[in-house]
């Protein structure tokens, strides 16, 4: 198994005034599985490219194995990287775009040849290996892309949103085979999508980007639970805010006070410091809001919807203040029709409620 | 059900007619004609023509000559322009149009101005003899004109411009992270431009290859200008023939000899690359395995890799280069390169300018100002006579190509017609046929027909050699139109013609018009078919050029060259603002 960590201290990448990556700190251990998300133009791509040596930084340092790396080229780096839009060979069949790093790397025709077997094994595609790519579906061009990068075994693996072109089912079943073959290699890997349910399910850590910066960095459950900004919090799946207001701050947990409400309830921190007296939000997942329970709030019921699996609430907080608010819960058959205009009571458990700092986390 | 086919059938037709005809009439009856010249005297079916053509060595060494410099030229055109078409393809927006600029505005400007001003700049008092006797490199001038590196130069630098240009073409389709994925997959530069830039951007060598090659052997104008008796081409034996002889018969075998040597070039090509590859349509993105195979495929993927090998090699050996280099950066050197080059084929045309103005002739360097030989030329009925008509042959020349060629196009990109390559070939025919050959027959058919030296005349020849670029740019646009919007206006109301007026043709003004220039341009550069069909007072501009310059070397004609430069330069000028604002959009 061969794999390195990967540490990057105060990289900076502008194109002209615009700053597309402010300084930028991070650690990769060797073996992790680290996520890039971020909405489109935050910056995922420049990072990738940076570390891969294909753009240079104005400022910082890039280390792999504590090595400094910032200034070498990419042919001498050993990274592999997975091109969004492939990047196969079009003028060489697929064996010769596997076989290539090899061959850049004087390896015997012999040997190259097993291992390219041994990649489009790997990948499930050894009968493809006489055709061009221009001959295969965009799956299978991606697995190919897979199996170029994994012939030469680089010590760090980075892709730029692989997945992107795929349909759902083909995303699916390539997730699964990226995981196992980090399983297999046990390669470093940093990975960009900016699909949410595709860095929590297949990430040990996702780095969250958002305008060149890392907003926040952590296992997908720290990102998911303990989001640090209103900016997380609304990024990663579906959220309630509420504004509220801070009374008193005791170890973990908070009085606060939501909104123009006057009964005080609890919520917990997100690790964050808070003050008495400071307007914050306090964010509650749908599933965690419970209709006909707790009855912190009321509201009126506006709109219901059934997707499958999960049945969602909208409803009108009768509270001055407060957005709009989604419950979801799981559907079920036998329970009573919703009625539109329904008066609803909804609560939620005092662990489930996240304080937020209000504007930009700290 | 019947009806409607039965009407598509006709509206076909007529869309595809014009342009059929056109070329029937004014190119496979001329061609034709001079070929069955050669071979009919007044006394029936005869082969004298090529007997007396085989007979002495003279003319085979003619043509041995031609292809000596059509191909030394083409070399040196590929050479020295792929650094240029990569240097474009690669740099930021900005740069790249200035460059291109530069490019398009050698490639518009005439060829004569281009040959005259080598003249000028060669002559026995021309700037490089003046600027070596001044640094003492030599004591008296030397002969730098009418030898084969005078022919050389012109050549090039009348070809490089379309090299260039052809090259771009196909090195623009190319993935830039193909190359940067090469890197990460531990490939060096040399290595990475080799084995993997370079064999995808060889479908454009080889287009600009032949493209230059065909329109070399098929050049009369430099080496008329630029070259001695030695360096004679095949064109210029069969102006001879046809000006000063009038031997039709004579010219007509010289042209057959000229068209099978060309049609053997093509051929070749065809088995090689495949000829399908010339108008870049491939892209190299679906790039098809090269026609070469087995161990001719081997030794050249060997050959790369050896290529790369050194590459990197001397890269290495190169004075350590900056660290922090931009990995995205073209090298100083090969931006040194490309300046140059620009340089050279730019600078001939623009020292015109300060010459137009002396008073002390042609000489280096200029002396005094004066607006004389503006005068001269505005005053003298002869230019201003063939200003005006070039100017009006080459709007008839962009209408009617326009008119005939947009809808041919259409009928090639939206619908199925049987046997569309061998259409496609024959619309593309008259770039393939040498110019001349073209003209003569064009000669003999106007003699006929009484069109000699009228202006409908000129607008139908022209037009027949200026059609091949409108189709070709029409397609191109055409290909990249999203008929989507056609559907979605159609689906609001629109009735067809609707369609066209309010949707498609606003969409494509842009390319119809660049269409539209090309063909002004192409016409009102032209010479080669003017040269017979006009004279005298109803002279166009190239023509009435190439009358004074074969006659004397005069100031007037640098003031003409530099009104011509400044016109082409406005032109290109205006047509790049069209093209932006249009892609702006
Ligand atoms: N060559 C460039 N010149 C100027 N600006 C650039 C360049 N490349 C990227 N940018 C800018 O830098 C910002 C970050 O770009 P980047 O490609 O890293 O975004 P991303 O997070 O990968 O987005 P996406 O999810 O859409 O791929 C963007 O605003 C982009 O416009
Ligand atoms: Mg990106």
């Amino acid at each position: 198994m061969v794999s390195s960590s990967l540490r990057i201290r105060e990289l900076c990448k502008r194109y002209g005034d615009f700053v597309a990556l402010a300084p930028t700190s991070l650690d990769v251990a060797k073996g992790e599985f680290l996520t890039l998300l971020g909405p489109s133009g935050s910056g995922k791509t420049t990072l990738l490219s940076l570390i891969a040596g294909l753009a240079h930084p104005d400022e910082g340092r890039i280390l792999i194995d504590d090595c400094d790396v910032t200034h070498s080229p990419a042919y001498d780096r050993d990274i592999g990287v997975v091109f969004q839009n492939y990047a196969l060979f079009p003028h060489m069949t697929i064996e010769d775009n596997i076989a290539f790093p090899l061959r850049m790397r004087k390896v015997s025709d012999a040997d190259a040849r097993r291992r390219t077997a041994a990649a489009l094994e790997t990948v499930r595609l050894p009968h493809v290996a006489k055709r061009y790519p221009h001959e295969l579906s965009g799956g299978q061009q991606q697995r190919i892309a897979l199996a170029r990068c994994i012939v030469y075994r680089p010590a760090i693996i980075l892709m730029d949103e692989p997945l992107g072109a795929l349909d759902k089912k083909l995303r699916d079943q390539m997730q699964l085979e990226i995981k196992r073959i980090h399983r297999e290699l046990g390669t470093t890997i940093v990975y960009v999508t900016h699909d949410q349910e595709e860095a929590m399910t297949m990430s040990d850590r996702i780095c969250l980007m958002n305008a060149g910066a890392i907003e926040q960095l952590g296992t997908p459950r720290d990102l998911y639970f303990r989001p640090r900004s209103v900016f997380v919090a609304d990024f990663l799946g579906e959220s309630n805010l509420l504004s509220a207001t801070v009374r008193g701050v005791d170890g973990e947990g908070l009085d606060i006070v939501l909104a123009e409400q006057l009964a005080a309830s609890r919520a917990v921190g997100n690790g964050s410091r808070f003050a008495a007296g400071e307007p914050i939000k306090v964010m509650v997942r749908p599933q965690n809001l419970m209709v006909g329970e707790g009855g912190q709030l009321s509201g009126r019921l506006t709109d219901v919807m059934i997707s499958g699996s999960l049945t969602r609430l909208y409803i009108a907080p009768e509270t001055a203040g407060l957005p709009q608010l989604v419950a979801a819960h799981p559907t079920r058959s036998g329970s009573a029709p919703y009625e539109i205009g329904q008066r609803l009571s909804l609560g939620w458990h005092a662990a489930d409620a996240v304080a937020i700092h209000d504007g930009k986390g700290i | 059900m019947r009806a409607i086919s039965r009407r598509l059938a006709w509206t076909r037709a007529a869309m595809g007619a014009p342009l059929v005809l056109l070329l029937v009439l004014f190119l496979v009856y001329p061609v034709g004609q001079l070929l069955l010249l050669s071979i009919y005297g007044d006394n029936g079916f005869t082969l004298a023509q090529y007997r007396q053509l085989f007979a002495s060595s003279v003319y085979l060494d003619v043509l041995l000559i031609t292809l000596k410099i059509s191909l030394v030229t083409t070399l040196v055109c590929v050479v020295t322009g792929y650094p240029i078409a990569y240097l474009i393809s690669v740099v930021g927006k900005e740069r790249k149009a200035t460059l291109l600029f530069w490019v398009l505005l050698s490639f518009w400007t005439s060829f004569l101005v281009r040959a005259f001003a080598w003249i000028v700049l060669l002559g026995r008092n021309g700037v490089i003899n003046k600027t070596l006797i001044s640094l003492g490199i030599i004591s008296s001038p030397a002969n730098l004109l009418y030898n084969f590196g005078s022919v050389l130069v012109g050549m090039v630098n009348a070809l490089l411009p379309l090299a260039v240009l052809t090259m771009l073409s196909v090195m623009e389709n190319i993935d830039r992270t193909l190359p940067r994925a090469a890197a990460t997959l531990g490939a060096r530069p040399g290595m990475a431009f080799w084995k993997i830039y370079f064999p995808l951007s060889l479908p454009g060598v080889a287009a600009a290859g032949i493209m230059v090659f065909v329109t070399a052997i098929g050049f009369f104008i430099v080496p008329a200008l630029l070259g001695g008796r030695r360096e004679t081409m095949i064109t210029q034996l069969i102006i001879d023939q046809v000006q000063q002889t009038m031997n039709w018969g004579f010219a007509g075998a010289i042209s057959v000899l000229l068209l099978v040597v060309v049609l053997i070039v093509f051929a070749a090509y065809d088995r090689l690359l495949g000829l399908s590859s010339m108008t870049g349509a491939s892209a190299p993105r679906n790039a098809k395995p090269s026609r070469l195979s087995g161990p001719v495929a081997r030794a050249g993927d060997a050959l790369l890799t050896l290529l790369g090998a050194i590459s990197d090699r001397i890269i290495l050996l190169l004075p350590s280069r900056r660290r922090d280099r931009n990995p995205d950066q073209a090298g100083l050197g090969l931006q040194a390169f490309v300046w140059t080059m620009l340089l050279v084929i730019s600078a001939p045309t623009i020292l015109m300018i300060p010459l137009s103005f002396g008073t002390g002739g042609l000489n280096w360097p200029p002396q005094g100002f004066t607006l004389h030989w503006y005068e001269t030329v505005l005053n003298s009925p002869v230019w201003t006579q063939a200003m005006l008509r070039s100017l009006l042959v080459g709007i008839g020349t962009g209408l009617l190509a326009m008119l005939i060629g947009t809808p041919a196009a259409f009928l090639l990109v939206r619908s199925e017609i049987r046997g569309k390559a061998a259409w496609l070939a024959f619309i593309l025919s008259p770039i393939v046929v040498p110019r001349m050959i073209i003209a003569v027959g064009l000669f003999y058919v106007f003699a006929q027909m009484g069109l000699v030296g009228s202006a409908l005349g000129l607008v139908l020849g022209h037009t027949v050699v200026a059609v091949p670029y409108v189709v070709m740019t029409m397609m191109a646009v055409l290909r990249n139109y999203d008929t989507r919007l056609d559907h979605a206006a159609q689906s609001l109301g629109a009735r067809p013609f609707a369609t066209l007026r309010f949707v498609t043709f606003p969409i494509l003004a842009a390319g119809m018009m660049s269409s539209f220039l090309f063909a002004f341009a192409t016409s009102f550069d032209e010479l080669t078919i003017a040269l017979f069909a006009t004279g005298g007072l109803n002279a166009t501009l190239p023509k009435q050029f190439w009358d004074e310059v074969t006659l004397q070397v005069s100031p007037t004609i640098a003031a003409v060259s530099t009104c011509l430069f400044v016109f082409m330069g406005l032109l290109i000028f205006v047509a790049e603002r069209l093209r932006r604002r249009a892609a702006a959009r």
